[in-house]
């Protein structure tokens, strides 16, 4: 509950210091000053007793798995705001707006790791959307800027029809909108109305699979985070991204067997069709945003094996997942906007010029590959022993298939390191402070930790 | 009247809202199709909500079955409002760039 609070507060505070406060950086440094009191507020809900209690008649709960998701999520909106919070201030003239809609999302973010009522799912999916509709349109004058926007903003709203519809079917089946699936609760009658309850659940399968990018429902993900400003793809395909998971599994690791027989078949499929749209396109890719824009759903089909395994270990995985995932892409994304030329040769020869950002930008994308003793390996070594773990041999094939990809995967994360180390070239990037470099020596050391020992992180969650 | 007709009747609507989004070109119209269909959400759970109430009322005269469907309806109603404001203004700013609301503009970006 305080996350909730708290951020929704900061959001309207950095609404008014706006109009109080003309420095720029001062607003960044409100702004680092409330995701701090944010990541304390969730910690002390977490761990101590000193939380808002208020009666949500059961709309809301707030168990282990998603306070501990919201402190990952804080955190890492937090490293970002310090690693990238310069850059977020030169986008446009407002730039107190844009943490108010940042910590606005959060609040959405916040909500879809607690939901308990599909409600409460719908009302988080939208107060973590709207924000980012904004946010990706933010370069107004740049034309790719309000195209994203706008392909994002028809997108979002189309497949939250999608899912409205999928909860009114399932409200009409069970007579509530709990999130498990209780007819003793309606009415102590036990209706009996056959498709309703697959149908619409499909129809919520569908619209989540929009909003994590899964295929084949990706089309708009390599545009919008194209167009939308560097900044801010890089918050949307990092913590947005692993909300959306949590959210998609907290509703299915419950529901999936409501689907009916054909979920067997149909996660499998869309994992498989996931990793080869986004592996695939990706070796293709001239520009490294681009790419990085594929190589996220390409890690959405590898998050998907949380939602296959479905057991304890999927839970630890996906936690350890969002951690590893959003910390490198973050630190990948933030030299990325230093960058004066986005293309695979704008990288010729960094090492040179920039020795500390090459080489923290290659532990990023030896994390993103999977590489061992980065905290990318166990993420995906978490991930395919929970599908091993519950389907025993039957999900090998999966399983081979998925490594298969990885190995694709080097293949374009070690196009940008080979650019960076062995080509002749000057790597032109803005001017990089001090601070900026040793704040990605941080990020790059924290990913080497959780690479020797994934408990270090995991031990929180048990604490 | 049997609660079938009332489904048929929002998935038809659902339907042309979808067709709509899928095949027009004006942004203004999709954008219009976008609110059939959250509207045919609204009527089918309006529809629900009497029925399980109606199946409610008939064990116990004060039960209150079926009120947080049309709750729910007031959210959608106070989402979709949000949501309008946010998509008119992009559609603006888009507008005032390219002097156009054509989705076809959309293609550009695709190199």
């Amino acid at each position: 509950m305080n996350a909730i609070i708290i951020s929704a507060l900061l959001g309207v505070v950095m609404m008014f210091s706006s109009i109080l406060i003309q420095n720029r950086y001062a607003i960044r440094n409100i702004a680092v000053v409330g995701l701090l009191i944010l990541l304390l507020g969730n910690l002390l809900n977490t761990y101590t007793v000193y939380s808002f209690d208020i009666d949500t008649h059961n709309m809301l709960r707030f168990d282990k798995f998603g306070l501990f998701f919201n402190s990952i999520a804080i955190a890492a909106t937090l490293l970002y705001v310090i690693l990238s919070g310069s850059d977020i201030v030169k986008v446009g003239n407002y730039p107190a707006e844009y943490f108010a809609l940042i910590f606005f999302s959060l609040c959405g973010i916040t909500i879809l790791s607690s939901y308990n009522t599909l409600l409460m799912l719908f009302l988080g999916v939208e107060i973590m959307s709207i924000p980012l509709y904004i946010l990706t349109g933010s370069d107004k004058k740049n034309l790719k800027s309000n195209e994203a926007s706008l392909k994002y903003f028809l997108m979002g709203a189309f497949s939250t029809g999608i899912m409205l519809m999928g909860i009114a079917l399932l409200y009409g089946a069970s007579g509530n909108f709990n999130l498990e699936y209780n007819h003793a609760a309606s009415n102590g009658n036990a209706y009996n109305y056959g498709i309703l309850a697959p149908l619409g659940l499909l129809m919520i399968f569908i619209s989540m699979a929009f909003k994590v990018s899964a295929a084949p429902f990706h089309f708009w993900t390599p545009d919008v985070y194209d167009g939308a400003p560097s900044v801010f793809t890089s918050f949307m395909a990092t913590i947005v991204k692993a909300a959306g998971f949590i959210a998609f599994i907290k509703l299915f690791g419950i529901r999936i067997a409501d689907l009916g027989p054909s979920s067997i078949i149909i996660l499998p499929a869309i994992i498989i069709a996931t990793l080869l749209v986004g592996n695939i396109t990706a070796v293709f890719q001239q520009s490294v945003k681009r790419m990085l824009a594929y190589s996220s759903i390409a890690q959405a089909g590898f998050m998907l094996f949380a939602l296959y395994g479905n057991n304890d270990l999927s839970a630890e995985g996906i936690l350890l997942y969002a951690t590893a995932y959003s910390i490198a892409t973050i630190g990948i994304f933030a030299i990325l906007i230093k960058m004066k030329d986005y293309t695979f040769d704008g990288y010729n020869g960094l090492a040179k010029k920039q020795p500390i950002l090459a080489a923290t930008n290659t532990v990023f994308l030896l994390s993103l590959a999977g590489i061992p003793l980065t905290a990318g390996f166990f993420a995906k070594y978490y991930m395919l022993a929970s599908a091993l773990k519950t389907y025993g041999h039957g999900a090998l094939w999966l399983v081979i298939v998925a490594v298969l990809f990885a190995a694709v995967s080097v293949y374009y994360y070690f196009r940008v390191i080979q650019a960076m180390y062995f080509k002749e070239g000057e790597a032109e990037t803005s001017e990089i402070s001090s601070n900026f470099k040793a704040i990605l020596v941080v990020l790059a050391a924290l990913i080497i930790l959780i690479g020797i020992n994934p408990s270090l992180l995991l031990t929180w969650f048990y604490f | 009247m049997p609660i079938q007709y009332y489904i048929i009747l929002s998935l038809a609507l659902f339907c042309i809202g979808i067709v709509g989004v899928l095949v027009r070109r004006n942004v203004i119209i999709v954008f219009m199709c976008i609110e059939l269909m959250l509207n045919a959400v609204n009527l089918l759970l309006v529809a629900f909500s009497k029925m399980h109430h109606a199946i409610a009322v008939v064990n116990d005269k004060a039960s209150a079955a079926g009120t947080d469907a049309q709750l729910f309806v007031f959210f959608i109603m106070v989402v979709a409002a949000a949501e309008v404001s946010v998509g008119l203004a992009i559609i603006v700013m888009m507008y005032r760039n390219t002097h156009s609301v054509d989705v076809n503009f959309l293609n550009r970006l695709k190199n």
